[in-house]
């Protein structure tokens, strides 16, 4: 076996047919007995000091079970919502770390900021009473952009915490980096604005819960991309209900991309809610509620400078960058513009000094945190675009400034200056292949006739390597982390040779169900529709860390290899018995216990028979049964990388940009399922692809109104405004995996928006362009392009 | 959404009585804006009348130089008529970028003009070709039907039940789309009759206006190239996170030209 | 009011509140949970299902506006040409045309109504037609795929049955 089912093998997808037949069960699908719907009422300022709440004409209203405030979660020593991966100072003190309790008490800090949960038998009930509350606000001035907030005199997001600066951080070394400027040839610098995301998963978040009072124990269902960590954190950290008597399924999820991998006071609020009213209840997030309650992502400003010798060679790299924490400290929102961010900033390339200081910033926004990349984009993005720009300063070719500077295959693993290890990758590879599917040397052709066609075409390249298959506990603990990030799987083999996996990731679109079983089929020669994957419900499954940071296949499959290998050594065992002959004896292959050098065998089949019949079995020596657990730690990072290529062609009159091609070819070590890992790519790169031309979350600077609160205004890419793409792959083996894979799930979301933007400052270098900010909007464009027309008319 | 209660009149005079009982009510055509509307709890109305059964508002008919559309069409229904790409291609054009497929289905020509969203595509038509807005009781000449954003000449009972185009010698529709909404940002509609020549914009100001300076320019030559020099002033467009008014200004006059050329392309000129 | 409409091929008689949405007449009291809601702007397609074989946003459907019609949801699909699957949730499969399923329905039901309309699509035709449907994780390009394979086989069906 399997060629044709095994690792490798682009098979179709064992989770299909419930989506395409309507079978789905997502969270806002459920109806329990009894259940009751809650709404949030949540603040319409983005700064304001909360003087009362009065509910009582609300509490009277039709259908109304109850309605609870912060202050109600107070008074049941309910626990504030906890961060799960603090940052240092550069001077080694702990950053800020304001409470934030899962309804506002005293002040609301952003818009959006719930106040108050009202219950009630029907949603329009519901909605009917949280319009009838009454809330006296003492409204305050906000800040919205990072730079105001650490501005003196800016209005204080916490009282306690001045310059509104939750940490100063840095990694790499300052003096070595000072050094290799003192040396430089050439400074090449930007300044640029990493937009604020939505990520806007199709299906909003959502939770059911139901408190049973027989037996003291709760269950909430919810849209989660990580179950266990949700019990955790609001069992024992807010809730303060005992780890057994609470109960987590996140089911069928309809996307996560990192919004739906925090612990959200919506969570919290419906779990306690439903013992308070001893009803099921059920919240389910509005879209336009979801821009005002969902995690954002990215919004950064920074400067960087590259010093390069004589000869484009990079000398020393040096970024500053102030990074929004929005209005509260989410789950992991300090680790994503540090640790996913600073540690990423060689990139593909060997420059040997770097430093890098990053100020976390609160400002009356919704918080910011992971989203697809999470920190990664945000580097790459700053790197290529500072790399492009140097090398049109010094007139190197783009293609060729990165091939001077990149690792070389032989010089993995490599080291950088910025903690990481790399430790396989072959850059120059994927570029030179890149090149090649895009035709880099036939541009100049398509541009002259797009230049008939009265368009400007322009040709962008990205070389990327990012770090992910989160994360290896030896390095992140000493960035922070405050719990490990292993990951488990349970391999169960029935009495007749079935399997049921139980893994800790969590599938929300991602192709588990049928990657995984073709890594059971590929150990133990077993068709995969004799397997299933489960996952999603912390009754059913061992403690696990799900799915982000793409871990799954990289942390989550190799767990599953080491739990199949566990069952193949017992199955081992139990042939030699029955073939009396000696364990080290025995090979397994092609579903077969073989004593080597004869036709001696056992099936796996009949080796499951014994262990679970007993019969010709080793009672004495083996536990029967055939199910096996491995919990696994990574040793590092994986790394994927490759290098992307897209051409963009802008109508000078509109300045409307369309992307007309796009060439992708990442490393992403072994792939298991070529469909399925074509699939992600086409997603994140459309992602990064949106970022970069489409979408921005746009807040009014003075009132902190979200002026790109529903898909009216916040745009999100159809499918009129992309491209096919091409995708391949050039493999290097990760040295720790199972299998060499890296994981796929974010890299197209890493490379895109700088391959992108590269692309639209390529078709405006004539007009002597040399950065865009994102997102490269129709207006943006014709301005600069308007701009710089009238400044060269002028000056002649 | 806030309760109501719901009617589907099967004539006119009896839409007009429902209409006519209380303030409050609101007829209901496609309800791709008020049903929205009314989700958001923005506008809560006592009754909806709903028009769809109207057989009078339905149709489209060619006679003596115009073609009248029921009010009731969908947009669905505009954009594959046979009689209106013999006639006036550009509302064929037109109606076909309007939303989406879905919204197509229901959205109709009359519910879009009763709404007068300062976006829509059918204002820049209807007052791009000169067209007649026929009432219940009256008719109400394009110029002067669109008072300001989302305020119409209609009286609070009065429906429309159909629009008559006259048919120009030609016209174009060129419409610049917001990324995100699929709206106009910007929409020039140009229509050229013997003599005179007709532009409608829409998207760029708080409700639907007619270039005087742009329409001169094309009566003395009715080409793209007429308008190389021509501008209009900023002053008193929109300006928003998706577009500056200094940007639409220079967008109405692009769109302009590209509605010109697909109206010479539609008379085989170009 | 009272009202009967035809629910994937059953007659359903009820009494509903003006108010109610197709979508939740739907998913709350027939418990069709296949057609999902993702937006509240009607843009995003989630919802799509068909009245009387076009499509159409039930999120922006009253439930007594569609009285004395029939509305096909995607559990109602496959039975409409009397198989396990419709030829274009056949295609979905095929062409790995989902990924986290939520858009799917919504996105499937769209791509019949477009085969239907357009007799021999070109990719420009389907991306264009699917302006009325979101997608986060696939990107388009499967979708895309899976609509024209999925246009071709019903264009096949249809052939073999005449």
């Amino acid at each position: 076996m399997n060629a044709h089912t095994g690792i490798g093998a682009s098979i179709l997808r064992k989770e299909d047919r419930r989506f395409i037949t309507g079978k789905g069960n997502y969270v806002a699908d459920i109806k329990r007995p009894d259940m009751a719907m809650g709404v949030f009422l949540r603040s319409p300022h983005a700064h304001a000091i909360i003087k009362a709440i009065d509910i009582k004409a609300a509490a009277a209203m039709p259908g109304v079970a109850a309605i609870f405030t912060g202050a109600d979660l107070a008074a049941d020593k309910i626990g504030g919502l906890p961060c799960a991966w603090g940052v240092s100072n550069a001077d080694g003190s702990p950053m800020r770390e304001p409470p934030r309790s899962a309804m506002a008490v005293d002040k609301v800090r952003c818009v959006g900021d719930a106040l108050a949960f009202v219950v009630a038998d029907t949603l329009d009930q519901a909605r009917d009473a949280a319009d009838a509350i009454v809330i006296d606000y003492e409204v305050l001035s906000a800040v919205v952009c990072v730079l105001d907030a650490i501005r003196p005199g800016a209005a204080a997001v916490f009282d306690e915490i001045p310059n509104n600066t939750c940490f100063d951080w840095e990694c790499g070394d300052a003096k070595a980096t000072a050094a290799a400027f003192r040396n430089a040839a050439h400074i090449a610098k930007i300044s640029l604005v990493n937009n604020r995301l939505v990520g806007n998963p199709m299906e909003p978040r959502a939770a059911v819960a139901e408190y049973d009072a027989g037996r003291d124990h709760y269950t909430m269902w919810t849209t989660s991309q990580f179950p266990h960590v949700v019990k955790v954190l609001m069992g024992n950290f807010v809730l303060n209900i005992p780890q057994h008597k609470l109960r987590i399924i996140a089911p069928d999820v309809g996307g996560g991309f990192g919004v739906k991998q925090f612990l959200y006071a919506e969570e919290v609020v419906t779990t306690w809610a439903s013992r308070k009213v001893n009803r099921p209840v059920k919240w389910v997030n509005e879209r336009s509620e979801g821009f005002l309650s969902d995690a954002h992502g990215r919004d950064h400003v920074s400067e960087a400078e590259l010093a390069l010798d004589e000869n484009g060679k990079f000398l020393g790299l040096k970024v500053r960058t102030i990074a929004n924490m929005g209005g509260y400290l989410s789950t992991f929102g300090p680790n994503i513009p540090t640790n996913l961010y600073g540690l990423l900033l060689a990139g593909v390339y060997t420059t040997p000094a770097i430093h890098c200081e990053v100020k976390g910033v609160f400002t009356n926004t919704v918080p910011v945190d992971a989203y697809r990349g999470a920190g990664r984009p945000e580097a790459t993005f700053l790197l290529e675009r500072l790399v492009d720009i140097a090398a049109s300063e010094m007139k190197i070719d783009r293609a060729e400034i990165r091939r001077r500077n990149m690792i070389d295959a032989s010089q993995y693993p490599y080291q950088t200056p910025v903690i990481v290890n790399y430790d396989s990758g072959d850059p120059k590879a994927c570029l030179s292949k890149a090149l090649e599917i895009a035709d880099w040397n036939g541009f100049a052709k398509r541009k002259e006739a797009s230049k008939t066609r009265g368009k400007l075409r322009g040709i962008g390249l990205c070389t990327y390597v990012e770090a992910c298959g989160l994360a290896p506990s030896r390095i992140v603990q000493s960035l922070g982390a405050r719990a490990g990030i292993f990951e488990s799987a349970t391999v169960r083999v029935h009495i007749t040779g079935d399997v049921t996996v139980l893994i800790g990731t969590h599938n929300h679109g991602q192709g588990h169900e049928t990657t995984f079983a073709q890594i059971v089929s590929e150990k133990l020669s077993i068709p995969t529709d004799r397997i299933e994957i489960e996952f999603g419900d912390t009754d059913k499954i061992q403690f696990g860390l799900g799915t982000y940071g793409s871990r799954s296949l990289a942390v989550g499959g190799t767990a599953l290899v080491k739990a199949t290998e566990k069952i193949i050594a017992k199955g081992t065992k139990i042939a030699a018995h029955m073939l009396e002959a000696g364990e080290g004896d025995i090979i397994f292959e092609n579903g077969s216990f073989v004593v080597q050098g004869t036709d001696r065998a056992k099936t796996f089949g009949d080796v499951v028979g014994a262990a679970y019949g007993l019969v010709n079995f080793p009672v004495d020596v083996l536990e029967p049964g055939m199910e096996e657990k491995a919990f696994y730690d990574p040793v590092n990072f994986t790394y994927p990388g490759g290098a992307h290529i897209a051409e963009v062609e802008i109508d000078p009159e509109c300045g409307s940009v369309d992307l007309v091609s796009y060439v992708a070819v990442d490393d992403i070590g072994t792939v298991i399922n070529p469909m399925i890992a074509s699939g992600q790519l086409h997603g994140g790169i459309v992602q990064g692809v949106g970022q970069a031309l489409f979408e921005n979350c746009v807040y009014d600077e003075t009132s902190g109104q979200m002026l790109s609160a529903s898909f009216m205004d916040y745009c999100m890419p159809r499918a009129d405004n992309l491209p096919n793409m091409k995708i391949a792959t050039h493999a290097t083996l990760c040295t720790h995996t199972s299998y060499g894979v890296k994981g796929c799930g974010e890299v197209g979301t890493i490379g895109s928006p700088a391959t992108v933007i590269n692309a639209v400052v390529d078709a405006l270098a004539h007009l002597g362009v040399s950065h865009v900010d994102m997102p490269a909007t129709p207006n943006r464009i014709w301005r600069i392009i308007h701009n710089r027309t009238n400044q060269l008319r002028a000056a002649e | 959404m806030k309760s109501f209660s719901y009617h589907k009149p099967s004539s006119v005079s009896e839409a007009i009585a429902l209409l006519a009982a209380s303030d409050e009510s609101r007829p209901l055509s496609g309800g791709m804006t008020l049903l929205p509307t009314m989700k958001q709890r923005l506008a809560s109305p006592s009754a909806l009348i709903d028009l769809t059964a109207l057989s009078e508002l339905s149709g489209i008919t060619i006679e003596s130089g115009n073609v009248t559309i029921g009010a009731m069409m969908t947009h669905a229904e505009v954009a594959r008529s046979a009689a209106l790409t013999e006639t006036i291609p550009a509302l064929t054009t037109l109606a076909s970028l309007i939303g989406d497929p879905q919204v197509r289905h229901r959205g109709t020509i009359g519910g879009s003009l009763a709404n007068a969203d300062p976006s829509a595509d059918y204002p820049a038509a209807a007052v791009g070709l000169g067209a007649t807005i026929i009432t219940d009781r009256r008719e109400i000449a394009a110029d002067v039907f669109f008072t300001g954003m989302f305020q119409t000449a209609l009286a609070p009972d009065e429906i429309i039940v159909a629009v008559r185009f006259p048919i120009p010698d030609a016209a174009g529709y060129g419409k610049f789309k917001s990324q995100a909404s699929r709206f106009a940002l910007v929409g020039v509609f140009v229509a050229k009759f013997d003599g005179s020549v007709r532009v409608a914009v829409t998207g760029a100001g708080p409700v639907v206006f007619r270039s005087r300076d742009i329409e001169d320019a094309l009566v003395a030559n009715f080409s793209p190239a007429a308008l190389m020099r021509t501008s209009i002033a900023p002053s008193g467009l929109n300006s928003d996170i998706h577009a500056d008014s200094e940007y639409r200004a220079h967008l109405v006059v692009v769109m302009a030209r590209r509605a010109v050329e697909q109206a010479l392309i539609g008379q085989g000129l170009l | 009011m009272n009202i009967e409409i035809s629910v994937n091929g059953k007659k359903v008689k009820a009494d509903v509140a003006p108010s109610l949405l197709l979508s939740d007449f739907l998913r709350e009291t027939l418990d069709l949970t296949g057609t999902h809601i993702g937006c509240d702007t009607s843009q995003c397609g989630a919802c799509v299902v068909h009245v009387d074989d076009v499509s159409m946003k039930s999120c922006t459907l009253l439930t007594v506006a569609v009285d004395g019609r029939s509305v096909t949801t995607i559990e109602g699909l496959a039975k409409t040409v009397g198989a396990d699957l419709h030829p274009m949730q056949e295609a979905f499969h095929l062409n790995h045309g989902l990924q986290c399923g939520f858009c799917t329905p919504g996105m499937i039901m769209s791509a019949v109504d477009f085969a239907t309309q357009t007799p021999n699509p070109t990719e420009g035709d389907v991306r264009r037609w699917l302006e009325g449907n979101i997608c986060r994780c696939t990107g388009y390009q499967n979708i895309v795929a899976s609509v024209l394979a999925g246009a071709a086989a019903m264009q096949t069906r249809a052939g073999v049955s005449s």
